[in-house]
């Protein structure tokens, strides 16, 4: 008899999930308002201070941001509604099940593991922002990673550290609060982005409509990259809007969340999400990064884009608040995820116990300025590493009925490991990462010369990755799973 | 006290939404906004959190 006294991790985490193991029940469905405020205040983060400059900085002409932003924020909300929701509401299980009747309790907690690491980076980053915000009026210079700041001032993490242990302390003690906080928070964040974006304006000549976009042109998105920057375009754009949250839609993180909806149609609540957090609040943050660098250059001022800095120029005080804020707020739910999925690897340890430790990781992230120097690129590659188990639940459920195939056999054999879904995510991970780092880490260079011209001469975006990356999951997992179930048969 | 609340919120929010609009026109200076921007903050803030709601998913809906 399997001992409740030493559980294995596989029985720990499914004990740790047991409450939702069950789909949901009918009275406790929500409607569309419901989903239109979680989008709309969880898609308007710390993180749209960072991300709206590193496309100006990165060189996107105006054209590549409004229209390629506009183009990939509808391709990321098709994505919910089309691919996401309908799993979400037709099952009404958690990822964490969905994954585990797919490919088996060990892939999912390597998922899990995975999603701990990158909960603590992001959270980290977001902490960071937040500092930013306090050490402005304090005199308290953050770094300038640009001018190769590699580690923060002693003032500037022992701000960070003070300001990490808050937010961990808070996902220990209070996350109820929190999360009432951030919906008061919800309808004023947005307007301070607007707010900031549309103020600054007039400092890069523009005082109506009709100057806007000779201003976009010449003085924003200028379409040349900051020195040390290398060159975005219009695919860039679009892939880092579409799939920047490639993990929650097709990597089906989201059905989490939709299974709670009445109808899959709520899926097109994320347009809230994506059009004012990853349009407007990234426009207004690209704006008010160009009107920041403008005016200091004009004053033979040093150039530090932070999230402070920029804030303090269009909205002053409540610009403050609102970075501190929009980090902070996103911070909280993000380590206590992290920390509820660290749990599952340490049997005996308490909730605040391990929340403190990922904590911990999060204060050291918050400290290297590489970390936000270079968020776009790390959201890239996690979204790249999460998102072909999505596309695996996908075709395991929607194709495979119709080409004959069982769906769900780890679960219908009681197997550990699905090996056609190891194979088929970290397959198509390890190739997709491999064909970008190839031209992009000095490393990797070599293996341009084993391989067929075509593949050589292909040159990978770091966003658009995630697409070639979908079919190669779904082929190797489709081809390995006709091995497996053919040859089970026998 | 519900409804005055919302009223005293709303306003906050407006508050904090027609400074910006104002200084692109050229109507106020931005220093002007940005005190703007600190009585809206607190309007929303200091009424907002009375009356919404603090419901999650995992609530049933009433």
């Amino acid at each position: 008899m399997s001992e409740p006294d030493h559980p294995t991790l596989v029985e720990r985490l499914d004990a740790l999930y047991e409450y939702d193991r069950e789909p949901v029940a009918k009275s406790k469905l929500h409607g569309g308002k419901t989903f239109i405020a979680m989008f709309a205040s969880e898609h308007t983060a710390g993180t749209e201070f960072v991300l709206g400059p590193l496309l100006v900085l990165h060189g996107v002409s105006a054209f590549d941001a409004v229209v390629g932003l506009f183009i990939g924020n509808i391709l990321a909300v098709l994505s919910w509604a089309l691919i996401c929701a309908p799993i979400g509401v037709r099952e009404r299980l958690t990822v964490y099940w969905q994954i585990r009747k797919m490919a088996g309790p060990y892939l999912t907690i390597l998922y899990s593991a995975a999603f701990v690491l990158i909960f603590c980076l992001l959270a980290g980053a977001m902490v960071s922002v937040s500092t930013t915000a306090i050490t402005h009026p304090l005199g308290i210079e953050s770094p300038n990673y640009a001018a190769g700041d590699t580690l923060p001032s002693l003032s500037w993490a022992i701000v960070a550290v003070l300001i990490g242990i808050v937010v961990a302390l808070l996902a220990v003690l209070g996350f109820d609060k929190i999360a009432h906080f951030s919906k008061v928070c919800a309808p004023w964040m947005p307007i301070i982005f607007f707010v900031g974006g549309i103020s600054c304006l007039p400092m890069l000549g523009v005082t109506s409509l009709g100057d806007f976009w000779q201003a976009a042109n010449e003085k924003i998105w200028t379409g040349i990259p900051a020195e040390g920057q290398s060159k975005y375009g219009f695919w860039s754009c679009v892939g880092l809007a579409w799939l920047c949250n490639a993990s929650q839609h097709l990597g089906m993180g989201d059905v989490t969340i939709f299974r709670y909806a009445k109808k899959w149609q709520y899926g097109f609540a994320s347009a809230f999400g994506m059009f004012i957090g990853h349009y407007m609040a990234w426009i207004a943050s690209g704006i008010m990064c160009a009107a920041y660098i403008a005016t200091q250059t004009a004053a033979g001022a040093e150039v530090n884009v932070t999230p402070g800095n920029i804030a303090w120029l269009g909205a002053g005080w409540a610009g403050l608040v609102c970075v501190v804020l929009a980090g902070w707020t996103t911070a909280n739910p993000t380590l206590y995820r992290a920390g509820l999925a660290f749990q599952t690897a340490t049997p005996n340890w308490s909730r605040w116990r391990v929340t403190l430790i990922a904590g911990g990781i999060m204060i050291v992230t918050a400290c290297m300025p590489w970390v936000n120097a270079n968020l776009d690129r790390i959201v890239a590659t996690y979204g790249l590493f999460f998102m072909p188990l999505g596309a695996l639940v996908f075709i395991d459920y929607w194709v495979f009925p119709r080409m004959g195939l069982r769906s769900n056999f780890a679960e219908h054999r009681k197997l550990l490991l699905s090996w056609p879904a190891a194979v088929g995510w970290l397959g198509s991970y390890a190739i997709g990462f491999l064909l970008y780092a190839k031209d992009n880490y000095a490393p990797f260079a070599g293996i341009n010369d084993m391989l067929p011209e075509l593949l050589a001469r292909y040159k990978a975006d770091s966003f658009m990755q995630v697409l070639p990356a979908w079919f190669l999951a779904v082929g190797l997992y489709i081809v390995c799973s006709l091995i497996q179930q053919k040859h089970t048969a026998k | 006290m519900k409804a005055i609340l919302k009223v005293i919120s709303y306003l906050g929010l407006a508050l904090s939404l027609i400074p910006g609009l104002l200084v692109f026109a050229g109507t106020i200076e931005l220093e002007t906004s940005k005190n703007l921007l600190i009585a809206g903050m607190l309007l929303w803030f200091l009424t907002a959190i009375f009356w919404i709601e603090r419901t999650s998913l995992e609530d049933e809906e009433s």
